[in-house]
């Protein structure tokens, strides 16, 4: 199993660990959104190899999809909106970058620990891409917690969802029905969002969400 | 089984082609909605257990739609809608009741997983339809928190995926319920442990346990109330049902840690936060879904607990939670309309100035806080009895929990119901039929149980264990 095989897709989803790390610590706006792309970019990469080793042409689709809508696609349709919006400005972190570093590395390790171990029956490809697959969810929570921006949250949401196509893709034989709907459910995901988001802009002129934290319904 | 999916299918988006097509939409909504009523348990035989939620999903659903179509003409009189959005609001209801009942229906863990997804997205747009600045942030909240979970939820599902195909074999097999149950024993106990834990998390948030319910009383107080009364008598059901069933799976390898401890520690969190929530609460609607959250953990723990007895007491609270629940939300809304308000300072004395109404909300309430006459009453004991069977030290922060919740219920009613009428009031044109009909459901339920559901929910309660 210790082959090319197993090398490349190693490669490619420590890869895709490494940049949402680094998507942890982009500050404005456009580099958070270019780093997005090459997030996608890798994920397509490291589903094509998946459909190319594991002989499942239906992957390829999936990392089709993954390249067209969330490499190009999305953060062209963000990158608009940011630039509409007037908010290509600093992003603003609730938690500053060390500390975010420190925990994102601490998450990594946590989800190598929980799943190294847990899935010995499966082979050690499997393990290791599920193993990063978990990491990658838990960064993209990360990021969603750390960040107050609308337009960041959402970049962490799918760099989540990124993380669940590659545990999809890792998962021997899943059948299609899966991939495709979480490729679909982004789009819509991307739908309600692009709608919320233009929502908050009529109402607020901000997407700043800690100031939608000041409607909450219950003032005495 | 096939052919009444499709048939669901077919007249719901009927049902959506007229709404959208119509201008004068609301009837027909509720009529389509009648006619689509599908026939259950003729067709659908996947088992017992999903049926018996369907039967009371499309039910439900069939009287919020009565009560939304004059609820929605007041909202439209008043101005707090437009015709554009009453078109997507209908919509939006009947795609919300397609994944509903495809959650329900699925076979499949992953097809499961989509309906769910599918019915957070359109509640998310319909939370936020009102787009007051407190509407949309209820509805951002929900949808970062709902995807949240159900990511997670996915990361569990593809978890079970992997454990089961070594065993079943690659492929659509490894995702089907009824081939999952039946190989069950033989899966790695330790990866099905790790994705129940997400789909604990996953599901969990959907449910509104106690960690990650932030989103459900903001999305209950902020949507429209038909959408209150779906969410809190439909939606929380569906995604416990979700739950249920990896839990049956779990139950069924021996080597899994047992699902029950995890399910009854998060219940009974959940109820006791939710009933201390409740003294403090301001808003009508929140302090209704304060009380959901109270009793799905009550369902949790009743499942969690397991057994015959306790998963027919879940099952049984289950239904009239979402009966009793919903006939409430149906008298709330209605008399938010007539005061033009929500907050609970500024409603009083409903019993005289809107008779129905009043003693309609006395009745849900006095039936929800579980008083004798009523089904909860015969659930909620069921469930207090078999914990003091099993566990008598769970019993005590049960029980205290539940007369926690009651004294909140019993306090907020007598203003609410009697006292000095507060606040301007205007007459309202309401449907009382939904109201009364689910009120007198539940009360027949309290008194008299037919055999036949008695036996039938003693199959079901025997299949989840």
């Amino acid at each position: 199993m210790h082959g090319l095989a197993f090398d490349v897709s190693h490669l490619l989803a420590g890869g895709l660990v490494l940049i949402s790390l680094m998507l942890l610590y982009q500050d404005r706006m456009y580099s958070l959104l270019n780093v997005f792309a090459l997030h996608a970019v890798v994920l397509a990469l490291a589903v094509a190899w998946q459909a190319h080793i594991q002989t499942a042409p239906h992957l390829y689709l999936t990392a089709a999809i993954a390249l067209l809508f969330k490499g190009a696609a999305i953060p062209i349709a963000l990158r608009r909106m940011v630039q509409r919006l007037g908010i290509d400005r600093t992003v603003e972190t609730v938690v500053g970058v060390g500390p975010t570093m420190l925990v994102g590395i601490g998450l990594v390790a946590l989800a190598i620990m929980v799943m190294l171990p847990i899935t010995g029956q499966a082979d050690v490809l499997t393990q290791e891409d599920l193993a990063f697959a978990l990491s990658v969810v838990l960064l993209g929570l990360l990021m969603m917690v750390t960040r107050r921006n609308a337009v960041s949250q959402v970049v962490g949401f799918m760099s989540l969802e990124n993380g669940l196509i590659l545990a999809a893709a890792g998962a021997k034989g899943m059948p299609l029905v899966v991939e495709i709907s979480v490729a679909f459910s982004v789009l819509i995901a991307f739908i309600v969002i692009g709608i919320f988001l233009f929502r908050i802009r009529e109402r607020f002129d901000t997407v700043d969400v800690q100031v939608l934290d000041g409607y909450r319904g219950e003032q005495p | 089984m096939a052919a009444a999916v499709l048939a669901l299918v077919a007249s719901y988006r009927l049902g959506a082609a007229i709404n959208v097509l119509a201008t004068a939409l609301t009837q027909i909504a509720a009529w389509v909605l009648v006619f689509a009523r599908p026939e259950p348990s003729l067709y659908l035989h996947i088992d017992d257990f999903n049926i018996f939620l369907i039967v009371l999903n499309t039910f439900v659903a069939f009287t919020t739609s009565v009560f939304s179509a004059s609820y929605i003409a007041h909202e439209l009189a008043t101005g707090r809608l437009t015709e554009g959005y009453l078109r997507f609001y209908h919509a939006m209801y009947q795609v919300l009741l397609l994944a509903m009942n495809l959650a329900l229906l699925a076979n499949n863990i992953g097809l499961m997983w989509v309906a769910i997804e599918l019915a957070t997205l359109t509640t998310v747009m319909m939370v936020g339809i009102y787009r007051t600045p407190a509407a949309l942030e209820a509805a951002w909240k929900y949808f970062i928190l709902g995807s949240v979970g159900i990511a997670l939820a996915l990361f569990g599902t593809i978890l079970v995926y992997l454990a089961a195909s070594p065993t079943v074999g690659q492929g659509l097999d490894a995702m089907a319920w009824t081939v999952l149950v039946v190989k069950a024993p033989a899966f790695d106990p330790a990866l099905l442990n790790l994705a129940f834990v997400f789909l604990l998390v996953g599901y969990g948030t959907k449910i509104g346990l106690a960690p990650l319910h932030a989103w459900l009383p903001d999305a209950h107080a902020e949507g429209p109330t038909p959408i209150s009364a779906v969410l809190s008598g439909l939606l929380l059901n569906v995604a416990l049902y979700a739950l249920l069933r990896f839990k049956i799976l779990l139950t069924a390898n021996a080597e899994a840690l047992s699902p029950g401890g995890l399910m009854i520690g998060m219940g009974l969190v959940s109820l006791i936060f939710a009933a201390l929530m409740l003294y403090k609460r301001r808003d009508v609607k929140r302090m209704f879904a304060y009380s959901s959250i109270e009793h799905m953990g009550l369902i949790t723990l009743a499942f969690g607990m397991g057994g015959p007895i306790a998963s027919f007491a879940g099952l049984f609270h289950m239904t009239m939670h979402s009966l009793t629940k919903s006939a409430i939300f149906f008298a709330v809304g209605h008399i938010s309309q007539a005061k033009g308000t929500q907050k609970l300072a500024e409603i009083g004395g409903l019993t005289e100035t809107h008779p129905v109404l009043g003693w309609g909300l006395v009745l849900g309430v006095v039936a929800i806080a579980g008083m004798p006459p009523f089904g909860i009453f015969m659930s909620e004991f069921l469930v207090v009895t078999s914990t003091f069977a099993r566990e008598p030290l769970l019993a005590i922060p049960l029980v205290a929990g539940l007369l926690t919740g009651i004294g909140a219920l019993v306090l907020r009613m007598q203003k609410l119901a009697f006292g000095r009428p507060v606040g301007e009031s205007a007459p309202v044109k309401a449907s009382y039929l939904p109201l009364v009909v689910h009120l007198a459901i539940v009360l027949v339920a309290g008194v008299f149980l037919p055999d036949a559901l008695v036996a039938w929910f003693r199959a079901v309660a025997t299949l989840i264990g």
